[in-house]
């Protein structure tokens, strides 16, 4: 295995694009370096890319959105007083992977490129507008994050490509997001069913609205039906009840050892009600 | 395959090792720097017996390739005694009885070390999340929480 430590993206890009065998980037290893202990994964060039810099750095935007560098963890987010007032559903969903231990390497971009289905931070990302910032031999191009995973394990990412930033638009005001997962636990463990939402008010009334799901489908989901079915609504009752039908009806899980179909569907009705709930309340301005 | 050579600091002092870019912090900190103190417990950052900090964050050092200690600073387990006289937090363990095979203690230590440089009151709630990535399969967890919490109040001041 040749170890590579390029000081650019660009560089990181060429060594992708110019290695012909089995390629690893390197940010905090929390998955990469799992699947080497394992042999799954035996990488022929991995490339470390945390002596490129700024991707340690989080930073706002002059949009007032952040840039979050991919080598950022988990911990740096939740330790991040702008980043939590703004994208709370984004920091929560993070902050659910793994131990202290695992939060002081595993990043967003990281979590996003492993592919799993229920991947924790993926829905918030995807539930806030996150787009990627994406390095590759034909030079930058950015893409929303729902467009990256494209089943377990597999990303859309081509030979060569590598995110080298997530960025978050504005959150303005009157906005609130939330992420909620549920495990048979009270922590450390995947994810059986995960909704995040963020939505915005116009007065008491949702102006605008994303719903992203996780771990009942191969990817995790942006469900459309689902926003547009709280959109101009108080949350009512009658809203409440329009969001679990459209949730459940987004629903195609697998049954297995950690939950059936049929209770991951149940359950993303009930977490997209929790969840649509605290991004409302967090739009009036609870604190998160 | 090639070895890299890595120059970095382990609790204060600078060392150097050769690794093979595919060994772990863990593997180089035992077997090229003699440091046994953190354990091997799955290998795959579920377990935490290997905690160590690395630029001050506490991580897990089987998670963590060698050649990335580069020009970082490292604090294992072995660095806690100030020579013979115990950290409180070993102390406390001691007198807790807060161990039995002991095998998962220097990542405890670790762990709850770094705890308590961030938060010098923490609740035994937010010391049973902080330590959710350490397991233990001879306490039962409450010797350790208790340990945690009476060191916690020595390094206050107060009187345990």
């Amino acid at each position: 295995m040749r170890y590579h430590t390029p000081s650019t993206f660009e560089d990181a890009a060429r060594l992708a694009a110019e290695a012909s065998g089995i390629t690893r980037f390197l940010a905090g290893g929390t998955d990469v370096l799992v699947q080497m202990r394992a042999g799954a994964v035996i990488p022929d060039d991995l490339i470390d890319l945390k002596k490129i810099p700024g991707v340690s750095e989080i930073a706002q935007t002059e949009e007032g959105g952040w840039r979050i560098g991919i080598a950022v963890p988990g911990a740096r987010l939740g330790a991040h007083a702008g980043l939590c007032a703004d994208w709370p559903g984004v920091v929560e969903g993070m902050e659910l992977v793994g131990s202290t231990q695992v939060q002081g390497r595993a990043t967003l971009t990281g979590n996003l490129c492993n592919g799993s289905p229920a991947a924790d931070s993926v829905p918030g990302l995807v539930a806030a507008g996150a787009t990627v910032e994406i390095s590759g031999p034909s030079g930058l191009r950015s893409a929303p994050v729902e467009d990256i995973p494209a089943g377990p394990g597999k990303t859309t990412l081509q030979p060569g490509e590598v995110i080298s930033a997530i960025l978050l638009p504005p959150r303005g005001t009157a906005g609130g997001d939330a992420y909620q997962r549920f495990i048979p636990r009270t922590e450390m463990d995947i994810a059986v069913v995960g909704c995040a939402i963020s939505l915005t008010l116009d007065g008491n009334s949702i102006a605008s609205a994303r719903v992203a799901l996780g771990a009942v489908a191969p990817t995790v989901l942006l469900v459309p039906e689902a926003a547009a079915a709280i959109t101009g609504t108080t949350l009512d009752d009658d809203a409440l009840a329009a969001l679990t039908t459209a949730v459940e009806a987004a629903c195609t899980p697998i049954s297995d050892k950690r939950g059936t179909a049929e209770f991951r569907t149940e359950v993303a009705g009930v977490l997209a009600r929790r969840v649509a709930k605290i991004a409302y309340a967090r739009a009036k301005g609870a604190e998160a | 395959m090639s070895k890299i050579h890595v120059t970095t600091t382990v609790n204060g002092d600078q060392v150097e090792f050769l690794a093979d870019p595919r060994e772990s912090l863990l593997d180089c900190l035992r077997d090229r720097l003699g440091l046994t103190g953190s354990k091997e417990g799955c290998g795959t950052g579920d377990c935490g017996a290997c905690s160590v900090r690395l630029d001050g964050t506490l991580v897990c050092s089987c998670l963590v390739l060698g050649v990335e200690a580069e020009g970082k600073t490292v604090e294992t387990i072995e660095g806690m005694a100030n020579g013979n006289e115990l950290h409180p937090l070993q102390r406390k363990f001691v007198e807790h009885a807060a161990l039995q095979c002991g095998f998962c203690t220097p990542g405890i230590l670790v762990a709850a070390k770094a705890l308590l440089e961030q938060n010098d009151n923490p609740t035994e709630t937010e010391i049973r999340y902080w330590l959710a990535g350490n397991l233990c399969r001879c306490t039962g967890y409450d010797k350790i929480v208790r340990a945690v919490m009476d060191a916690a109040a020595e390094l206050r001041g107060e009187a345990a």
